[in-house]
């Protein structure tokens, strides 16, 4: 570490705060969907390729590692749905306050987490269909 | 005494000459990707299988690509922007930086062009 005087970094924020939870979490779910962008483009490119392109991709898409990406691709699709609104929230200059920030911090996990359920209820009881 | 020239206050564009142009972009695109992703997921959701007939017959309708290019265009510039304050972040060596920011820039686009093309091709039924 250099002597000279440093700005406050990490090491001075509390992180079990779950404002700067959810702040970092939004970050880290907007890097995972980019490497979902990255999924859709070879999907749909898998589809333009024809039929036997399709069934070649679908051999990668359906193992069980990809089926680990699509779940971790919800979670954070949903995450990152929710917490953006709170920020488009915060840029009209609402919910600012220390105490409505810890509040809507839960609210976001709380809505995120129903609309994973509700994915997760339609996919695996009612949808039953097979990639 | 302010050393900003009375140009420079009346553009408002900052040291970076980017004004709010980053932030504003950011907000406009995650605007538009709240009922895009909506659509995307339900859509996806209510498909009947993810067999290639039915996929090809749901890209094949309009309504299906047009909203499936936006979605592409709107999420990869979205993405690009986000991709960009990380590496802006995180990458302190000025000269990876800008190799970092042009490749994460050119990836984007070609992941943007591919999946429109893609779609189009499926559209205009070009698959067998």
């Amino acid at each position: 570490m250099p002597t000279r005087p440093l700005s406050p970094h990490l090491s001075v924020y509390r992180m079990s705060r779950y404002t700067l939870a959810t702040s970092i979490a939004n970050r880290f779910t907007g890097m995972a969907l980019s490497v979902g962008l990255l999924l859709l483009v070879y999907w749909l490119l898998a589809v333009a390729g024809g039929m036997q392109s399709y069934a070649r991709a679908v051999r990668v898409l359906a193992t069980p590692l990809a089926q680990l990406v699509y779940a971790a691709l919800i979670v954070a699709c949903c995450y990152h749905l929710v917490a953006g609104l709170r920020h488009l929230v915060w840029d009209t200059g609402h919910w600012l306050e220390r105490a409505q920030s810890q509040k809507s911090a839960w609210l976001v996990v709380a809505a995120s987490f129903v609309l994973i359920l509700i994915i997760a209820y339609r996919l695996w009881f009612a949808g039953a269909h097979a990639p | 005494m302010s050393l900003r020239s009375p140009l420079g206050r009346v553009l408002g564009t900052g040291a970076a000459r980017d004004g709010v142009r980053h932030w504003w972009l950011q907000r406009l695109t995650s605007i538009a990707l709240v009922p895009l992703t909506v659509w995307f997921v339900v859509s996806l959701l209510v498909l009947p299988s993810f067999g290639y007939g039915t996929l090809v017959a749901w890209m094949r309708q309009s309504s299906t690509a047009l909203l499936l290019i936006l979605l592409v265009l709107v999420a990869a510039w979205h993405s690009q922007l986000g991709v960009r304050v990380v590496v802006e972040d995180y990458v302190h060596s000025a000269g990876t930086r800008t190799l970092a920011l042009v490749m994460v820039l050119f990836t984007h686009v070609l992941l943007a062009t591919a999946g429109v093309f893609a779609v189009l091709k499926v559209a205009f039924g070009g698959a067998p």
